[in-house]
């Protein structure tokens, strides 16, 4: 109630909402260069095979993209602890926490099921017979 | 947007009266004050959706059944080059969104349509790739990995498909109906949304064709 008389609210949020999550030239450019050179670069080792191996390769393109994500969400999607509250970011977090428990419990069971049950790779090869 | 304005003007004045939040929201918010949370959470199930389709990918991906796998079947210049389209397509946005901020109505439309036109680039070699692998006898029936492949890929396209028709959708209300509140929480909304496509690519370009091709 207290702010409910206060008429400039209603328009100041209008200005205010555009104003505060939408960024300047610059950070769009320096996103897209940032964005471009770590597009470019794992794209490069995998298609000279820079590193030898494969292993280190596969680590390296990872990196590349965690950070090109951190970069476009925070020069495309203006992501801040301040947006909402910090509702954005805390809805960011959990879901994070979800997906990191989800893709490595996913990843870590199945790949266990695999190794245990040897059999599978029996049916592949049964199924190459006919 | 404007539960934070709000807010803050009430912490500055009165933080003890915080709790006369719920309140207002109610009564004196105008339309679409709390669309952006809201979309921002949609997004964020969305991630999950797209998680889900990741882990079955991680999973399945080396499910070949005999059939052919990601060396024999990815064009790494083509995926260069559609990563190329949409990181365009991202920039270009941006550029609506700015031109936006200056009330710009033509500029808004013409930086949307560049955005479209980088997009259908996008979907189009998108197309080209699924019917040669489809025309190469790699369908999505072929293999585990295959499955889960068109899966991914194909969500991610659909989302870039129903985002190109919010887009157009977007250039004839801003021409009807110019800059007004209400369409630019809509170009908000597709910002958000065009943006988190592009970063779901990331994740698309680097574990499915570049580590397939390790």
């Amino acid at each position: 109630m207290g702010t409910q008389h206060a008429h400039p609210n209603p328009d100041a949020h209008g200005h205010d909402d555009h104003g505060g999550s939408h960024g300047s030239m610059r950070e769009y450019v320096v996103g897209f260069l940032l964005s471009v050179v770590l597009t470019a670069i794992p794209f490069w080792l995998v298609m000279t095979g820079a590193i030898p191996d494969k292993q280190t390769t596969a680590l390296v393109i990872m990196a590349f993209a965690i950070v090109q994500i951190v970069v476009h969400m925070i020069y495309f999607l203006h992501m801040n602890t301040k947006s909402e509250n910090g509702w954005t970011v805390m809805a960011l977090i959990f879901t994070i926490v979800i997906v990191v428990i989800a893709l490595s419990g996913s990843l870590w069971v199945m790949y266990h099921l695999n190794h245990n049950m040897m059999p599978m790779s029996h049916d592949m090869d049964m199924r190459q017979v006919p | 947007m404007t539960a934070t304005t709000i807010n803050s003007v009430h912490d500055l004045s009165q933080p003890q009266l915080q709790a006369t939040f719920y309140d207002l929201n109610e009564h004196d918010h105008p339309e679409g004050g709390s669309t952006m949370l809201g979309f921002w959470i949609y997004l964020m199930s969305d991630c999950l959706i797209f998680a889900m389709l990741f882990a079955a990918y991680g999973v399945l991906g080396g499910s070949f059944a005999a059939g052919p796998g990601p060396k024999d079947l990815f064009e790494l210049p083509l995926v260069a080059l559609n990563t190329a389209m949409l990181l365009f397509s991202s920039i270009t946005y941006g550029f609506a969104m700015l031109a936006m901020e200056k009330g710009g109505k033509g500029a808004v439309q013409l930086w949307l349509l560049v955005t479209a036109v980088f997009g259908i680039a996008f979907l189009s070699i998108e197309m080209y790739e699924f019917y040669h692998l489809i025309h190469e006898g790699a369908t999505p029936m072929r293999s585990g990995f295959l499955t889960a492949f068109f899966s991914l890929v194909g969500t991610h396209g659909l989302h870039v498909t129903f985002g190109l028709v919010w887009l157009f959708t977007l250039v004839v209300q801003v021409g009807t109906k110019g800059l007004i509140p209400a369409n630019k929480r809509r170009l908000m909304c597709l910002s958000l949304f065009w943006h988190f496509l592009d970063v779901v690519w990331i994740g698309v370009f680097t574990f499915v064709y570049l580590m397939g091709m390790l």
